[in-house]
C-alpha cells in the first residue's frame, strides 16, 4: 500500500528507518524544521541544519526510492528570543528556491508567548508575501488548546491568507473541530504516549470525515514510530475501512494538500 | 462500521489493560511518600468523566487537563509541558 509521510524528522532517524518505510509502501517524506533537542547556540547553526534539510537528506532519502521534501522556519521553542530568531529568518530566504523546499513550517507556538506570537506572525507574512504553503505545529499538552485558539486568532488577521494552503497539525479531540471549522486542514499526529493513538486518529476520521485531514508520524528524536501511519491504516482495515478510504486518507489527502505547491511531484 | 461487539473482540483487553494499569498507578502513588501534586489531583478531576454518558468523553478529558488561562505572557518562565496545568490555570469544564 503506497501512502505519503506529510511530517517526519528524519534527521534524527537512522538509515534503517528510510529502509523500513520503504519496505512499507512510503513513496514521499515531508520533513519540516523544529527544535533538535537543545538550543542551537548561534544562527550558523540553524544555516548548517537548512543545508541538511535541502542537501544532505534527499540524499539518503533517494537511495531508499522515497522523495524528500523539506519546510523551513525557526521552531517556537527557540523563536521566544526575538533577535536570535530574527537572525535565523533572515537565512531563510536563499534556501527557499531548493527544489524541495515546499513551504514555511513547523511554525506555531510553544509556550504561547507574545514573543513565540510575533516571530509566528512574521513567518506567515514571509508566507504569505511569496504565496507559499504553511504547515503549523500546535503545543504539547496542557497549552495545546489556548495555542490553537491563540493561532486561529492570529490567522483571521490575516486577509491575504489563503486557508486551504494552510495545515494545523497535532490536532486532538479538543482542537479538531476549531481547525476544520475556521476551513484550515488539519493532521493529527500518531504517537505512542501524547497526541494520538491509531484508535482516536480514526474515531476523529469517522466523526469528521476525510475532509482536509491527514495523518503523520512526527517520528523523531523523543518517542514516536516512523511506521505509525501505515500501522494507522492497518487499524483502518481492522475496524472495517475500506482499501479506498484508507488510500484517501495516507496518499490522496497529503498529495492534494502538498500538490498546492509545484515542487511537490507525487 | 463494525458492531459493538466486534469492537469489544477487537479492543476490550486492551481497554481492561489501560483500566487495571491506571487503578495500579492510582494505588502506587497513594502508597508513597511526598506531598501532594498538582498533576495527581488533575488525574482525579478528570476520572469521573469516563463515567458520564456524553459522547465526547477523550475531548471532556483533554479540556479538563488543559490551560484555559487568558492572558498572554511576554516570554516563557520555564519550557516544557506537564500534561496537567497549573492549578491557577485549569477550569471546571461540565459541558
Amino acid at each position: 500500500m503506497k501512502y505519503i509521510e506529510p511530517h517526519g524528522h528524519m534527521v534524527s532517524r537512522t538509515t534503517d528507518d528510510y529502509e523500513k518505510l520503504a519496505l512499507s509502501g512510503c513513496e514521499a517524506i515531508c520533513e519540516p524544521a523544529f527544535w533538535a533537542g537543545f538550543d542551537r547556540s548561534s544562527a550558523d547553526g540553524f544555516y548548517d541544519y537548512f543545508r541538511q534539510l535541502t542537501e544532505y537528506e534527499p540524499k539518503r532519502a533517494a537511495k531508499y526510492g522515497i522523495k524528500h521534501y523539506s519546510w523551513l522556519c525557526i521552531n517556537p521553542k527557540e523563536a521566544d528570543d526575538p533577535g536570535f530568531a530574527r537572525e535565523v529568518m533572515s537565512l531563510i530566504p536563499q534556501f527557499l528556491d531548493c527544489p524541495n523546499v515546499l513551504g514555511i513550517g513547523e511554525i506555531g507556538l510553544n509556550k504561547n508567548t507574545r514573543n513565540e506570537l510575533m516571530i509566528f506572525e512574521e513567518h506567515v507574512q514571509l508566507a504569505v508575501d511569496r504565496d507559499l504553503p504553511i504547515l503549523i505545529h500546535t503545543p504539547h499538552l496542557e497549552d495545546k488548546l489556548k495555542g490553537t485558539r491563540l493561532i486561529l486568532d492570529s490567522l483571521a488577521t490575516f486577509s491575504q491568507l489563503d486557508r486551504a494552503k494552510v495545515i494545523i497539525d497535532h490536532v486532538e479531540e479538543h482542537t479538531i473541530s476549531h481547525v476544520l471549522d475556521a476551513g484550515y486542514w488539519a493532521g493529527m499526529t500518531l504517537y505512542p504516549e501524547s497526541k494520538c493513538s491509531s484508535n482516536r486518529a480514526i474515531d476523529m476520521l469517522e466523526l469528521y470525515g476525510p475532509e482536509r485531514l491527514w495523518m503523520n508520524s512526527a517520528c523523531d528524536w523523543g518517542h514516536s514510530d516512523p511506521l505509525a501511519v501505515p500501522k494507522c491504516a492497518l487499524e483502518m482495515k481492522r475496524r472495517h475501512h475500506s482499501e479506498e478510504a484508507i488510500e484517501q486518507i495516507i496518499y490522496q489527502n497529503p498529495r492534494q494538500f502538498l500538490s498546492q505547491s509545484p515542487r511537490f511531484l507525487p | 462500521m463494525p458492531s459493538k461487539k466486534e469492537l469489544l473482540d477487537l479492543q476490550f483487553i486492551d481497554a481492561r489493560h489501560k483500566l487495571i494499569d491506571i487503578a495500579a498507578f492510582l494505588d502506587r502513588i497513594d502508597r508513597h511518600p511526598g506531598e501532594p501534586d498538582y498533576r495527581y489531583q488533575a488525574l482525579q478531576k478528570a476520572l469521573p468523566i469516563l463515567l458520564t454518558e456524553r459522547p465526547d468523553r477523550a475531548r471532556a478529558v483533554l479540556e479538563s487537563f488543559s490551560d484555559h488561562s487568558t492572558g498572554v505572557s511576554e516570554s516563557a518562565p520555564f519550557q516544557g509541558a506537564f500534561g496537567a496545568a497549573l492549578p491557577d490555570r485549569v477550569l471546571s469544564v461540565e459541558s
